[in-house]
């Protein structure tokens, strides 16, 4: 296949940028799409020019790096797929393709595709987790679980924190990331006790960091490589509403 | 020079008790003054430097990701190792240590055995405090299955993704300690040396990777808890930032690296497609509980469809050759059986290097539902990679590098013998042998930054002044400015070749020469190629780019040049131990049905290289290995 790519391309958060358009003339439709980019690198960096950078690690859907605007959509939108595992069978011979990086304004541009999404780190730290000490636990088995709960909870600790819900929604909102922790950790036994405080600080570090609010467009989830769901921004709602009563 | 683990003696049932009973203990409120530095944030970084943080260390924690959250323990699939004994069915701390010297192939540390398997138990309750969803039965209480080279089910997990709820867990705990304000956390940064001072590890000389500045950083103490060296194949199924290099800079300031030639290759990946692949992926040898291996009986046979050949035409081999474990067998074993069933022209898929994993009597018997419910997610990503359905036709696997076994030289206190610098997780040598169990990487690494090194640092720490050296000391500068001018000869070279395909030609010797299968001739050709590609490198790299800048050719060319002295080490390792064992494979020590021979009289013991320059002969240090719990017996999975 051949392609056309526009690629966003910006030096650091002083540059305005802008987008520059590359071939990539050979494209396997068994190639990644940043098997794909790794070729139009290994191209530039052979001719002497600046490569494009863009974040990436595990390259198997799990570590949530990757974090590309392809087309307009965040992930390039194929069903709950990271740009990792996006395969360029997806695409036609002949396509161009627009790559961007994640835009929001809680995400300011490193370098071209790369964004800092330290935000992300100040909601979890203001309360992302149970305070258990190491050690101090009591048997796995005490508290028991049922397997609706546990499942549920599961729904919502499958996010990556890839920022891709925010990226997406019209108010860069993180509300689906904050609300995928709460939700998680507030129906187990051992998360409940903390509740009210969580989501009360997880809430105002997004707030503080950028973040927008939640008007119901729904775009997080359609973007979300976990498909997580936006119940769990209804759940936020309701514990913020809980923690304030 | 003979190593001392400094195991302690006496009744393996009670040696961690006493050990830790007998461990020194830092005052709590002289803890704070003592400034610890952690390299990595996976399971065992992460969890250590959570734990410190709590005991009240100040505490430092770099990881080269934007977030501490993404290290390379989020990828594990399958489910981590507990000896509770909750179903029942005969498991128990004696066991679970048993087994896991067994699955090493005798080439472990029994007293870091028995540790580990003791506080695997705690380290679920851990888990299940922070919030970690492990999957529960209808009752509530912890559900549990069994996982490749174990006959009792003692695996915990979390549908498909195990490592990533594990690692969220740890993630929490240090988030915690981030607000708390006893952890500072360095996203973004890469480690580029060890700072030595009278021989001992006081800092460190890291890589700003947004801004390119070399920043110094002393602690009182060191821990790496950097991860495995396997991308030293090029394609693996390690993330693609994973590296030697901390644990290289460390070897470089005179740390011993040991065994580095125990590498696991993975019997459950999926095949390489085409020659732009960047990586492996893994799917979780969880599937061998439900899918069954096969190849093709006649060779003819391997074009066609894998519907249209009869029962009777398929070579069952790994129920064939071992009928009592059947596809469970040991990850080593199970992938040098699809090596030779391919090596002997009967393998399928593209190239012919591949095996099928055939879920059809499963689904026969439990119906698609079920086996959706089990496997579901690793079903999907295998649909993503191939564009093949593994409901309805048999998935394709192949084995890929997966794990390191070998790793830095520790102690029973997880100290290397450079004093004040500790290794945790994969980064060390010390419990999995020469062959790692399923689902034990989550739990050594868990079990190393929880309930280990807590304790055994203080040992270390009671033993210096808080704050003796810092930063203004002149090694920082010393040390820097060496990072510097090696960063500035990287880019200076300008010649023709990038990093990328430098990478792949070192790859392609190891894999060739120093894989599954090595010989005397093979591994001296790789000692030939190896050097030679070296000196291209250092001549003909060309790296675009400045060190001003977020700079990932940089990062890249950094990180080969430490490979290729490691690959260096890791061959002449696979030479000098003349013998089978696990993951190491030699060809001229096999049985005559083609199994591992080990070689105890000759080669019980731990080798321990010590680099002593580039392209200069490694000396060979020894820690014999004693089995006082364990009879040394011949493994066999028939």
């Amino acid at each position: 296949m051949k392609l056309k790519l526009h690629v966003w391309r910006q030096n650091g958060q002083n540059d305005k940028g802008k987008l520059e358009t590359y071939d990539a003339p050979n494209v396997s439709p068994d190639q990644s799409f940043l098997e794909m980019l790794d070729d139009v690198n290994l191209d530039l960096a052979r001719t002497g020019r600046d490569i494009i950078a863009f974040d990436h690690d595990c390259r198997e859907g799990i570590c949530g790096m990757c974090s590309q605007v392809i087309n307009g959509v965040p992930h390039g939108g194929q069903d709950r797929t990271t740009v990792c595992q996006l395969h360029m069978r997806k695409f036609k011979d002949g396509d161009e393709i627009f790559i961007e990086p994640w835009k929001a304004r809680a995400f300011p541009v490193i370098k071209d595709l790369v964004v800092d999404r330290n935000g992300l780190e100040k909601i979890m730290q203001a309360g992302g987790y149970t305070s258990c000490h190491t050690g101090g636990v009591p048997d796995g088995n005490a508290l028991p679980i049922g397997n609706p709960v546990a499942e549920y909870s599961m729904d919502a600790a499958e996010c990556i924190g890839c920022g891709a819900c925010v990226a997406s929604c019209p108010n860069s909102s993180a509300m689906l990331y904050t609300g995928a922790k709460v939700a998680q950790l507030a129906v187990l036994p051992q998360g409940k006790v903390e509740a009210q405080q969580r989501v009360l600080a997880m809430t105002e570090a997004a707030k503080e960091n950028g973040f927008g609010n939640c008007s119901n467009h729904y775009e997080c989830q359609a973007s979300c490589p976990k498909g997580i769901n936006v119940k769990f921004i209804a759940k936020l709602n309701r514990e913020y509403m809980k923690a304030l009563l | 020079m003979i190593l001392d683990g400094k195991c302690p003696t006496g009744p393996i049932e009670t040696s961690w008790d006493r050990h830790r009973f007998e461990s020194k203990l830092v005052n709590p409120s002289n803890k704070r003054k003592y400034k610890v530095l952690c390299v990595g944030t996976g399971l065992a970084g992460g969890a250590a430097a959570a734990s410190l943080g709590e005991l009240g260390y100040n505490v430092h924690a770099f990881c080269y990701q934007d977030s501490a959250r993404r290290a390379h323990s989020i990828a594990a699939q399958g489910g981590i190792n507990a000896a509770k004994n909750y179903p029942n069915d005969g498991d128990s701390i004696y066991r679970l240590f048993y087994d896991t010297i067994k699955g090493g192939d005798f080439r472990a540390r029994e007293a870091d055995v028995w540790r580990l398997s003791q506080v695997s138990n705690n380290i679920i309750d851990q888990c299940v405090a922070q919030g970690v969803p492990f999957a529960r039965d209808y009752a509530g209480y912890l559900d549990n299955r069994s996982f490749g080279g174990a006959q009792v089910s003692r695996t915990f997990f979390a549908r498909g993704q195990t490592g990533q709820q594990l690692l969220l867990g740890a993630y929490s705990a240090l988030s915690r300690q981030v607000k708390a304000g006893t952890v500072t956390l360095h996203e973004r940064r890469e480690m580029l040396d060890l700072v030595m001072v009278d021989g001992v590890a006081k800092g460190i000389t890291c890589r700003n990777m947004v801004t390119g500045e070399i920043e110094s950083h002393w602690g009182d103490a060191v821990i790496l808890a950097t991860g495995g060296y396997v991308n030293v194949f090029y394609l693996s199924t390690n993330a693609m930032g994973c590296s030697v290099t901390a644990a290289w800079k460390a070897a470089r300031k005179g740390a011993y690296m040991a065994n580095p030639c125990y590498t696991q290759i993975h019997p459950t990946c999926i095949p390489q497609s085409g020659e732009h692949q960047s990586k492996l992926t893994l799917m979780s040898e969880s599937l061998r509980n439900d899918g069954r291996c096969w190849v093709p009986k006649k060779a003819e046979d391997c074009e066609k469809p894998a519907a249209d050949i009869a029962e009777n035409d398929r070579d069952y081999y790994l129920e064939r050759k071992y009928p009592s474990f059947g596809n469970l067998a040991p990850r080593d074993i199970a992938s040098r059986a699809a090596k030779e069933q391919c090596d002997d022209e009967r393998g399928v898929g593209p190239g012919k290097r591949g095996v099928y994993l055939d879920f059809a009597d499963s689904i026969k018997r439990l119906g698609e539902d079920t086996i959706a419910g089990r496997y579901g997610n690793l079903f999907e990503m295998y649909e993503k990679i191939t564009d093949e359905d593994g409901y309805k036709q048999p998935m394709r696997i192949y084995p890929a590098p997966h794990y390191a076994m070998g790793g830095l030289w520790v102690d029973y206190n997880c100290m290397s013998n450079v004093p004040g610098l500790f290794v945790l997780g994969e980064a060390n040598f010390s419990v999995h042998g020469a062959n790692r169990l399923g689902a034990s990487a989550l739990m050594q690494g868990l079990a190393d930054g929880y309930f280990v090194i807590p304790y055994t640092i203080a040992n270390y720490l009671v033993t210096v002044k808080p704050g003796e050296v810092k930063d203004d000391h002149a090694a920082f500068k010393e040390s820097a400015d060496e990072v510097k001018a090696d960063i500035d000869k990287l880019l200076s070279i300008n010649g023709t070749k990038t990093p990328s395909e430098f990478h792949r030609e070192l790859g392609t010797i190891m894999w060739e020469k120093v894989g599954m299968a090595r010989s005397e001739e093979s591994l001296k050709e790789a000692l030939e190629l190896i050097p030679a590609l070296r000196e291209e490198f250092w001549k003909n790299v060309k790296v675009v780019g400045t060190n001003e800048q977020f700079n990932q050719e940089l990062e890249n060319a950094g990180r080969l040049a430490d490979f290729f002295e490691f690959a260096e080490i890791l061959t002449k390792d696979a030479l000098n131990r003349e013998e089978s064992c696990g993951g190491h494979f030699r060809t001229e020590h096999q049985t005559d049905d083609g199994e591992a021979m080990r070689n105890d009289e000759d080669f019980c013991y731990v080798a321990a290289w010590e680099f002593k320059g580039t392209g200069v002969e490694p000396e060979l240090h020894k820690e014999p290995l004693k089995f006082d719990n364990v009879k040394l017996a011949v493994r066999s999975y028939k």
